[in-house]
């Protein structure tokens, strides 16, 4: 099998006791604890040996990042303006009534920067750029253009997968840099025109709780969420099956393993960074 | 040229369901051969495993020295350029627009030149009688029309073997005669290996050169035409003469107790019908694959039911083959059963020069 993923479930027919009912309930698990993964690393691994191959696919490449930015940009900002402004209006409210007004600023960096922009970033990826990744490739496996691309001698994972899922990181890095940007705008609005705060104040905080570093590792958890978003998009559309329907399946299984996935990497991701780079104290 | 594909014991199935095991055959270079088989037993997987698409439990497929099922993954992608595979509805590039989808290939696999792609492409697409149609998108035409240019698709980079799909699902009955004769000439002239797979019971009984049969997740018989269709074995004869009488029922098989009041009631499935002449290339070229009529029956000692060989204008082709081969290899004109009815109308424009590079 040259493309790992693709026709996933062809495995030799192996003979078990047992009632049905426990043989379904003990393939189900087997499945999803251990076959899934397992070519899901396997599609992973081929994909990252594909992306060595020459010529790049610089057409599908620039193609793919446009019809990206296209979905997710006009979303990405309109979700992201509210947030800082409701994270303004939640945490400067409480601020406030300590008697720390002045260091809203200072949650915007932890909020936005470090948290929000890449978690917002993930939202849209998976949400829209993922699922609309996973309807196209998927319904190209059921049209048989996969195979019939394959027949032709090319790689599905070269000529479509690889630029599919660099596309999605290279976009992402910059959603990721448009979240914080709007967000902080947005949140140092409301404190501003909405709080009543002091610009003064709150670039302060700002800059006393701001570091490098942060702004760098949201770019990193953005670039990985891209690429996994990409790969799963990828592996569920080359898996699709059953008509139409099956595409719809493949779609929505994309978003919600993506999200899972999106979830756990901030989560380790964050807790790394935490242990290699400390905090900047005020 | 083409090539002799040997299929070695192929067992395949999908989690515990056995699609067909122990299927062995060879498909004879540049011949043309069918399989047919009752719908669900598995000929469109057959054709995946060939191609390298699916991978089988067991076998060999062997394609020259290669077997083809555990080469590495660069060595397949080599050895599918020797494919040309025509898929059920043709499998064409939805967001490319018909000549795009044909130079496909040629863009990546060959370095010719634009203008070179574009002669070649329109060639492909006057032959499957495209033309004026280049720029439409796959959505925007009819099945038949993504059926021809799918296989033009497949035919431009010279395959030496061509896997087609069910040709005529979806194919009203003159186009697929017209299809059918496309499929004789195209053999004629390139003279690839041919495996159709199909349904369609006049297909078979008139097109290939060796016909195959899937039954009950088996190879049930493979062998030249005149075998099968002279052949007393119940399910074949049943499906060449898609007759309700036979052992194939309607969901998979019969039960014995619906056979034996079958045999009670002195139902079978009646007289073999006559094995009507294959088509003759409309160039007047003459297929090196193409097996002498009659030649199989008389090899065997097994006397063809009456009228078998006689086309439409009652010429007995056991008779007329030696004539016919002696006047072609000579360069003249002359008309085989294929010009005969729909396909004899326009197609010569189409043909290419006899020993001209054509493809």
């Amino acid at each position: 099998m040259s493309t790992p993923g693709i026709g996933a479930d062809q495995r030799e027919g192996t003979k078990k006791s047992g009632s049905p009912t426990f043989r379904k309930i003990s393939d189900g698990a087997t499945n999803v604890a251990i076959r899934e993964p397992g070519r899901f690393f396997a599609l992973v691994l081929d994909t990252f040996r594909a992306m060595f191959q020459r010529p790049f696919q610089w057409r599908e490449f620039i193609q793919q990042s446009w019809f990206i930015v296209s979905v997710t940009v006009i979303p990405t900002m309109l979700v992201a303006i509210p947030f800082g402004g409701i994270l303004s209006l939640q945490v400067g409210g409480l601020i406030r009534q300590l008697g720390a007004q002045s260091y809203t600023g200072a949650t915007a960096v932890v909020a936005i920067v470090r948290e929000a922009s890449p978690l917002v970033t993930s939202l849209l990826v998976a949400g829209a750029a993922g699922s609309a990744m996973c309807a196209d490739i998927g319904s190209r496996k059921i049209r048989e253009e996969i195979d019939a691309m394959e027949v032709l001698g090319i790689n599905p994972l070269h000529r479509l997968v690889v630029p599919r899922m660099l596309a999605c990181a290279f976009v992402a890095l910059f959603l990721n840099g448009l979240v914080s940007v709007v967000g902080l705008l947005g949140g140092y609005i409301f404190n501003v025109v909405l709080q009543d705060g002091t610009p003064g104040a709150y670039l302060a905080s700002f800059n006393a709780m701001a570091q490098l570093p942060d702004l760098l590792q949201a770019e990193f958890k953005a670039f990985v969420f891209g690429i996994t978003a990409g790969l799963v998009a990828a592996y569920k559309g080359l898996n699709a099956k059953g008509g139409p329907k099956g595409v719809g399946d493949a779609v929505n299984q994309t978003v919600v393993i993506t999200f899972m996935l999106l979830f756990l990497e901030n989560f380790v991701i964050s807790a790394l960074y935490f242990q290699f780079v400390p905090s900047k104290g005020m | 040229m083409g090539v002799e594909i040997r299929v070695e014991g192929l067992t395949k199935s999908f989690g515990r369901q056995m699609i067909w095991q122990d299927v062995s055959l060879s498909l004879p270079a540049g011949e043309i051969s069918v399989l047919l088989g009752p719908s669900g037993t598995g000929k469109s997987v057959f054709l995946k495993t060939l191609v390298g698409l699916l991978k089988p439990d067991r076998g060999h497929i062997w394609i020259g020295d290669r077997d083809l099922p555990y080469l590495p993954e660069h060595q397949l992608y080599e050895t599918r350029k020797l494919f040309g595979v025509l898929f059920q509805d043709g499998a064409l590039f939805g967001s490319m627009n018909l000549f795009d989808n044909i130079a496909f290939p040629l863009r990546e696999h060959t370095k010719k030149s634009e203008s070179e792609v574009k002669r070649i492409v329109m060639e492909k697409m006057d032959l499957v009688g495209l033309i004026g149609a280049e720029h439409k998108l796959p959505g925007e035409i009819s099945g038949g029309m993504k059926k021809r240019a799918g296989l033009a698709r497949a035919l431009v980079l010279d395959p030496e073997i061509l896997l087609i799909d069910e040709p005529d699902s979806g194919l009203d009955p003159v186009r697929t005669a017209f299809l059918n004769q496309v499929f004789i000439d195209l053999n004629a002239q390139i003279n690839a290996t041919f495996l159709i797979v199909t349904h369609d019971i006049n297909t078979a009984r008139t097109i290939p050169d060796n016909i195959g049969l899937l039954y009950r997740r088996e190879l049930a018989m493979f062998g030249p035409r005149e075998m099968l269709l002279t052949s007393e074995e119940p399910v074949v004869r049943q499906f060449l003469n898609a007759s309700r009488i036979g052992p194939i029922g309607m969901s998979e098989e019969k039960d014995i107790s619906e056979l034996e009041a079958e045999a009670n009631m002195g139902l079978d499935a009646g007289k073999l019908p006559p094995v009507p002449p294959q088509p003759m290339p409309t160039d007047g070229r003459v297929r090196p694959g193409q097996h002498p009529p009659g030649a199989w029956c008389a090899a065997h000692g097994v006397t063809p039911p009456p009228g078998s060989f006689i086309d439409e204008l009652g010429r007995n082709w056991v008779e007329e083959w030696p004539r016919y081969v002696a006047t072609m290899s000579a360069g003249a004109p002359a008309g085989g059963p294929g010009h005969d009815g729909p396909d004899g109308q326009g197609r010569g424009r189409h043909a290419a020069q006899p020993g001209g590079a054509g493809y």
